[in-house]
């Protein structure tokens, strides 16, 4: 089981968290100016790297709060844990 | 070698050892296909494009060894009660070559019609399993409704209590169901596919896709044995695809979670058939050798650490110790994760890509065991004749485009 620390209330076991897929992933702004393939890459298509990871979690037995994740998916190893809106952090 | 009767009496009189089932060549420098990826699906493939389409140039390219992926990783349950009707027939399709493998491979894949036995727990369960076991009957593939009496007549040590906290309600049972052998679905494929002429080199990764300048179309791969030449890249790599497709500039639809099993010590006969359920999330089986195979769920993250949580297991072990309160006693003896590729439909991707010539087989998340012949079967078609096989047809990537998803959540099993 993962240690992650939630930047509002600190380092908690993974069960109290819900896993929220890829981060940085916005929404475009005008969805009927654009194509279905943009379209179809917001809602579907994923990274999914084997390596450093940006990911959303949400401390939904918690705070209720999402917050963004890095962490390498080869070791699981969580490299660090950044609010909404921050830049993505250097994998080191 | 043909294996029968006489040539195992044979072997017990002269003791001597048996031969390489197939044979380990050094990767030539061109081939019509490359198939990325020796698991059952990617083997299967390559003997169908040799026996169905009489393309015999192909290499199959595994970076580790031959079947050591999700092929030796899984808990071996095959049925075709999926719901949508393009799944049933995909699924059904491999069911139905199931039946006949082990006289078509001449290799026993020890397909054993057991009976899959999925449990319903709630309101919810009873319908929905309903629903599936008459869109079964409709579209020709055997399910049907037990009472909870007649599930443990079939499954005598189930625990039908009404104490339990999920009591069980009814079960959906298709009979054709069961399990394999797992490793000797990868072998016997293998062993047919190097007889006509397939090239299987392990250890041997792709580190590149070579793509022609001016059409953009597949040239070859880079792997760690040197390059490779081939018009037509068939990529079967499972958890790893994403990885494999990034490197001709494809993104997919896809995330690979750690999806974890675990085998109890050696008992006596106990457990007559598979036994599923989605609610609590638990299926187990019981394996020639007499060990307990249970499977748990996935993982709440994406990962390729081939392990998973703890905790994940133990909340399969209590629904196992729910369902069989006899099985508290047993030590469990092993436990390992394997990495599935998740879409979002939970339904495979099968076919053509963005790149000429590069086709793709992946997306089969935590089922893909039991599709394996039907999976390589149509796979192959694609690949042979550049354009999907009518059963592949809607598993194509566009779907995601046009929004025709198959969803098989529920369908599924596991939880993810």
């Amino acid at each position: 089981m993962l240690l992650i620390r939630c930047p509002f209330c600190g380092p908690r076991p993974e069960n109290e968290f819900s896993h929220a897929g890829e981060a940085h992933i916005a929404r475009p702004p005008d969805p009927a100016a654009v194509d279905d393939a943009v379209w179809t890459d917001y809602l579907y298509t994923r990274s999914n790297p084997k390596g450093a990871q940006a990911e959303r979690w949400r401390h939904s037995h918690g705070c209720g709060r999402f917050f963004n994740c890095l962490r390498d998916t080869v070791s699981d190893r969580i490299v660090a844990t950044y609010l909404v809106g921050q830049k993505r952090p250097d994998a080191e | 070698m043909r294996f029968s009767f006489a040539t195992l009496l044979r072997h017990a009189f002269t003791g001597n050892t048996w031969p390489e089932q197939w044979r380990s060549p050094e990767p030539k420098s061109a081939y019509d296909v490359v198939v990325v990826g020796a698991g059952g699906h990617g083997l299967a493939t390559a003997y169908y494009l040799a026996t169905e389409h009489g393309i015999r140039n192909v290499a199959v390219l595994e970076k580790g060894w031959l079947g050591g992926g999700n092929t030796g990783r899984n808990t071996t349950i095959i049925r075709s009660n999926y719901l949508q009707d393009a799944s049933a027939a995909l699924y059904e399709h491999a069911l139905k070559l199931w039946e006949g493998l082990a006289q078509a491979l001449n290799y026993n894949v020890m397909y054993s019609p057991r009976g899959v036995l999925m449990l319903a727990h709630n309101e919810h369960d009873v319908r929905v399993f309903h629903r599936h076991v008459h869109a079964n009957r409709l579209a020709g593939i055997d399910n049907e409704w037990l009472t909870p009496d007649q599930a443990q007549q079939f499954c005598p040590p189930l625990n039908i209590s009404a104490d339990l906290r999920y009591p069980v309600l009814g079960a959906a049972l298709q009979r054709r169901g069961g399990v394999a052998r797992h490793d000797a679905v990868a072998w016997g494929y293998a062993r047919a596919a190097s007889a006509l002429g397939v090239d299987i080199v392990q250890n041997c990764e792709v580190t590149a896709i070579h793509r022609d300048a001016s059409s953009g179309a597949v040239a070859g791969v880079e792997t760690t044995r040197g390059p490779i030449a081939a018009r037509k890249v068939a990529v079967v790599a499972a958890g790893h695809t994403s990885v494999v497709m990034a490197m001709a500039g494809v993104r997919l639809p896809l995330e690979s979670f750690p999806l974890q099993a675990l085998v109890s010590e050696p008992i006596k006969p106990v457990l007559p058939c598979v036994v599923m359920s989605n609610t609590i999330h638990a299926y187990v089986s019981q394996s020639d050798k007499g060990e307990l195979v249970i499977g748990a769920g996935t993982d709440a993250y994406t990962s390729y650490s081939q392990t998973g949580g703890l905790h994940i297991v133990t909340h399969a072990l209590e629904a196992i110790c729910a369902l069989f309160p006899t099985f508290r006693r047993l030590r469990m003896l092993r436990n390992w994760g394997g990495i599935v590729d998740v879409t979002p439909d939970r339904s495979p991707i099968i076919g053509l890509t963005p790149v000429p010539g590069l086709f793709v087989n992946c997306g089969w998340g935590t089922g893909g065991f039991k599709a394996t012949p039907g999976s390589g079967h149509v796979f192959a078609a694609t690949v042979a004749r550049n354009e999907p096989h009518p059963m592949a047809a809607p598993f194509g990537l566009d779907r995601f485009r046009t929004g025709r998803l198959i969803d098989e959540a529920a369908a599924a099993a596991v939880a993810h």
